[in-house]
């Protein structure tokens, strides 16, 4: 596949993970934060081309694993509403709540609807104008504009069946209070797509303040392996710093339009994080003028008490101070078939991949 | 057993995963129980008098009924035939019941059926039974089709559908291009506003099978890669076995356009569905002559070799991937794609 190949080839892998033996001297371990990332890892199994002395963490970059049961619960009190239809990402549907989850609510027969697009969500509102359609909004500065578009599309044509239930997230946060809490790492592998949108200067303190870098990466293995190379190469010149590596998509001030469109539509505020507890000013809520779409405050549920699955390690995992195999849960009683915790959920949760790639 | 199997029927049951899997050994073959059921096989294996048939039946419950490459009525007559010839058998009989929803048009029927009538004209089995129900409108989906099919199997061959033959070193081929099925279906959805030429690959195996038996006596093991696609099919084969798989991701077919699908949908070709697809396990001195032989027939030409039987890690598949790393491949959990087939 053309602009796809060039980067899954065998020869170059294989030089780079050389070059990563031969520069690095001590144990280092890096932390990929987005989902895609460690999918990619997991998939193209390239822990098994490193050094064992390089360990490659998972982190609290995938949308799905880091929404919080608090989100999933007031999620299956609006579906249980007869005048809600549900639009919702695939993987979503699955998390377990604190009691139930959407795909059990579903079989119970809410109507809740897998969508690819919020644009798809929208078209269900315009073809069913007595219901309240309901999207639920996840994932960081990638998606978070889509929504936004969204948003924009239904102010302007006066629609009044749409609702956004926001848990946008934005990504710097988590990443500095990982550092704060002192999780042992030696730089972050950051997420392509965030960039491609917020450019780079949201690491900027990274390195400034934690001593950590940052090499914003592309999604197939020669661009993981050539992210990792230059963290190795970071670490031993020791100089943390910023740096693309996905430049064929990421400028430095990113995409200045949909920034706008965020800025716009958007307010940043405190948010619950799985694993994490509330981070300030970490997630995306709408602003005053477009209330009227809000989810949380026009359309009236009692959600249940939250409760956190027992057992499971998911926020350990999201913080990457255990590895999914360190869970008393995986595999026996938590798979992808019966979750109990998000990170076994989403196609890009830790525990997904470990299960699927590694075990 | 009930915890097991969680509190209600989801769509991961009906995926060809590890949950139908689940629900298929935990549930029916528990209840069923019989030395006949219990391998699980794509047929039964029976014996009547002194003669052994291969017995089997499926449903299908496609959306939508027409895709591009075929519709349900195709895919029903293969899906049968299918079953029956990659267990060894030469298929020869098959019924087809009909679950109709209030409504549905006559012209869509007939163009459904009329469909069965030539397939399974090419393939050289015969319609012989059948029945027809109609629900109230919203009962069903449209049109649901239910088959039985019956063959007759040269106690040679019983060893195929278990795979009771295997060795170490054996090859494994597929007849072509993997995951062409499941994108066919998924670009003909109507929610999604994507295009793609992309058809199906569905289509009856039986006598490309014929040919390969007579050729060689060499085969080990087949297994039509249907739901849950290429992974799910080998995990089925090694699981619980004392040899291990080891498939080369460079060597496993797939279509350009259906990378390319699947990448923007995050799916895994090797877990797409396939309609016309055979897994064969063969002796290694026979490999380069199935090969050769597939070659030669249109539904064969894009063989290959994807892997083989290996000693060590029994049990698991084990996938080296394009860049040169190594990592497992487990049975479909949950659910890529619902009404694929």
């Amino acid at each position: 596949m053309k602009y796809i190949d060039e980067y899954r080839d065998k020869a170059l892998a294989e030089k780079i993970a050389r070059e990563i033996d031969r520069s690095s001297t001590g144990p280092l371990s890096f932390m990929e934060v987005c989902g895609g990332h460690t999918m990619a890892v997991r998939k193209f199994g390239i822990p098994s081309l490193l050094p064992d002395r390089i360990r490659l963490l998972s982190g609290p970059g995938c949308p799905v694993c880091v929404s919080s049961n608090r989100f999933i619960d007031r999620s299956v009190a609006l579906s249980r509403r007869d005048d809600v239809i549900i639009t919702s990402f695939g993987d979503l549907i699955r998390v377990p709540g604190s009691s139930s989850s959407l795909e059990k609510e579903k079989a119970k027969g809410a109507d809740i609807r897998v969508v690819y697009s919020v644009l798809d969500a929208l078209r269900v509102a315009k073809d069913n104008p007595l219901k309240r359609i309901v999207f639920l909004g996840i994932g960081f500065e990638t998606t978070a504009p889509t929504s936004a578009a969204a948003i924009r599309k239904a102010f302007e044509q006066k629609m009044n069946n749409f609702f956004l239930l926001s848990a946008h997230k934005i990504m710097p946060p988590a990443m500095e209070a990982l550092a704060d809490e002192g999780v042992k790492l030696n730089g972050y592998i950051a997420p392509g797509h965030v960039s491609t949108i917020t450019g780079t200067g949201i690491y900027k303190n990274i390195p400034e303040k934690y001593g950590l870098g940052c090499v914003i990466s592309g999604f197939e293995p020669v661009d993981l392996l050539q992210s990792i190379y230059m963290l190795v190469k970071q670490c031993e010149e020791n100089n943390p710093k910023v740096e693309i590596q996905y430049k064929r998509a990421v400028k430095e001030d990113g995409n200045r339009k949909a920034l706008q469109l965020l800025q716009e539509v958007f307010v940043l505020a405190d948010d619950w994080w799985r694993g994490l507890g509330v981070l300030k000013n970490s997630g995306l809520q709408l602003r005053e003028t477009y209330e009227q779409f809000n989810a949380f405050t026009m359309i009236d549920v009692d959600v249940e008490e939250t409760k956190e699955p027992k057992g499971c390690i998911c926020g350990e995992i999201l913080k990457g101070l255990k590895n999914p195999k360190d869970c008393k849960l995986f595999s026996a009683v938590c798979n992808p078939s019966l979750p109990v915790g998000a990170c076994m959920v989403s196609n890009e949760g830790a525990c997904n991949a470990w299960y699927r790639y590694n075990r | 057993m009930r915890n097991q199997l969680g509190k209600t029927i989801s769509l991961g049951h009906g995926s060809g995963g590890k949950l139908s899997h689940e629900l298929t050994g935990n549930l029916f073959v528990r209840y069923f129980n019989n030395e006949i059921l219990a391998p699980q096989t794509d047929s039964a294996i029976v014996k009547v008098n002194r003669e052994n048939l291969a017995f089997t039946t499926d449903s299908f419950v496609v959306d939508p009924l027409f895709f591009p490459g075929g519709d349900i009525g195709k895919l029903a007559v293969c899906g049968t035939v299918n079953d029956l010839a990659v267990s060894g058998a030469i298929p020869l009989f098959m019924s087809a019941s009909f679950i109709i929803e209030e409504g549905f048009g006559m012209d869509q029927l007939e163009t459904i059926v009329k469909s069965m009538a030539e397939e399974s004209r090419m393939a050289g089995i015969k319609i012989v039974a059948g029945d027809t129900k109609v629900v109230d409108h919203g009962q069903c989906d449209k049109l649901f089709i239910n088959t039985t099919g019956i063959g007759v199997i040269d106690p040679e061959r019983i060893h195929i559908s278990t795979g009771a033959n295997i060795r170490y070193g054996d090859k494994i081929i597929v007849n072509g291009t993997v995951g062409d099925h499941g994108v066919a279906i998924l670009s003909a959805r109507e929610s999604l506003s994507f295009e793609s030429k992309l058809e199906t690959d569905c289509a009856c195996l039986n006598h490309l099978i014929a040919d390969v038996l007579k050729k060689t006596d060499k085969i080990r093991f087949m297994r039509d890669a249907t739901r849950g696609g290429l992974a799910t099919v080998l995990c089925e084969l090694a699981a619980d076995k004392s040899f291990g798989i080891e498939l080369d991701e460079v060597g496993i077919p797939v279509k350009e356009g259906v990378k390319g699908m699947c990448e923007i949908f995050g799916f895994d070709p090797l877990y797409m569905a396939n309609e016309g697809k055979a897994v064969i396990v063969v002796a290694v001195e026979a490999a380069g002559d199935v090969v050769s032989l597939l070659r030669k027939d249109p539904i064969g030409k894009n063989c290959s070799v994807i892997g083989e039987i290996v000693e060590d890690h029994p049990g698991q598949v084990v996938l080296k991937t394009e860049i040169g790393g190594k990592r497992i491949v487990d049975m479909l959990a949950g659910e890529q794609l619902p009404r694929i087939c």
